[in-house]
């Protein structure tokens, strides 16, 4: 099945563009970023804290198989309910500079939206150092987060 | 990884990349190519020899001309550099629909 999701990094350009569109009213998928029980399911991630306003911020706190702890954070610039959020993005402890992030969320039909999140890095070398380093690893915890809620199910 | 990188630059190129879309239905001759754009014809040459080296594009004599076309397996590299994030990024978007679908709003 193709992929629902598209990534537009455009060469030369120290910026990259997911788009997503989803089967849900944007109220529903803009709640998906607002609550922090419910970014804890899908990003399978602790919210240490989700401060959703402007001048606001937010940490997360994922720990890997190997018991480590890795802290996401950024400060929430602006946050426009059902609409749209602007936010960095960094994490800590490591090498990799704070990225920007514009979060868009528009309503297609009464049960379909779209997300946009434009990103911009501190350079072109860091877009092309974040998609191929971090990623792998993101699988990789992705495919833990699985294995730990089908090994529930057992 | 050096070779890598080089695909990207030569990639980051607009004229490149329109070069690519050209050849992706067709071979064509360096002067066809060229034809498309209003760039000069020694530019052009320079751009389908960048794409060559770092083998995006490969060379078929056939005749007295030299036609090009795109080598598939170059392309690929370029798509599944960035599809484990992509894929990341779907799976966790595929779980946010799930989550928010059977998601009963706090009364």
């Amino acid at each position: 099945m193709e992929l629902k999701t598209k990534i537009a990094a455009e060469e030369g350009k120290q910026e990259l563009t997911i788009t997503r569109v989803f089967d849900l009213s944007v109220e529903l998928l803009f709640r998906a970023y607002a609550e922090p029980e419910i970014v804890e399911q899908w990003m399978g991630t602790k919210v240490v804290k989700l401060d959703n306003k402007k001048h606001g911020g937010y940490i997360f706190e994922t720990t890997d198989p190997k018991g480590n702890k890795h802290v996401f954070s950024g400060a929430i610039h602006d946050f426009t309910p059902g609409k749209s959020i602007i936010r960095t993005f960094e994490m800590e402890n490591t090498t990799f500079d704070a990225q920007l992030e514009f979060l868009e969320f528009e309503e297609l039909t009464n049960e379909t939206s779209q997300l946009t999140i434009k990103i911009v890095y501190k350079s072109l070398a860091m877009r092309d150092q974040m998609l191929q380093l971090p990623f792998a690893q993101g699988i990789n915890m992705a495919h833990n987060t699985l294995q730990e809620v089908v090994s529930k199910l057992k | 990884m050096n070779l890598r990188r080089d695909v990207f630059q030569a990639i980051a190129d607009p004229t490149r990349r329109a070069i690519l879309v050209l050849v992706a239905s067709q071979s064509m001759t360096a002067g066809a190519i060229a034809a498309n754009f209003d760039t000069a014809r020694p530019t052009v040459s320079k751009h389908l020899q960048i794409l060559t080296e770092c083998e995006l594009l490969q060379q078929e004599q056939n005749g007295r001309e030299i036609y090009y076309h795109l080598n598939p397996y170059k392309m690929k590299e370029i798509a599944d550099f960035i599809e484990p994030f992509r894929q990341m990024w779907d799976d966790r978007f595929n779980k946010l629909e799930t989550i928010m679908k059977a998601y009963k709003p706090k009364k």
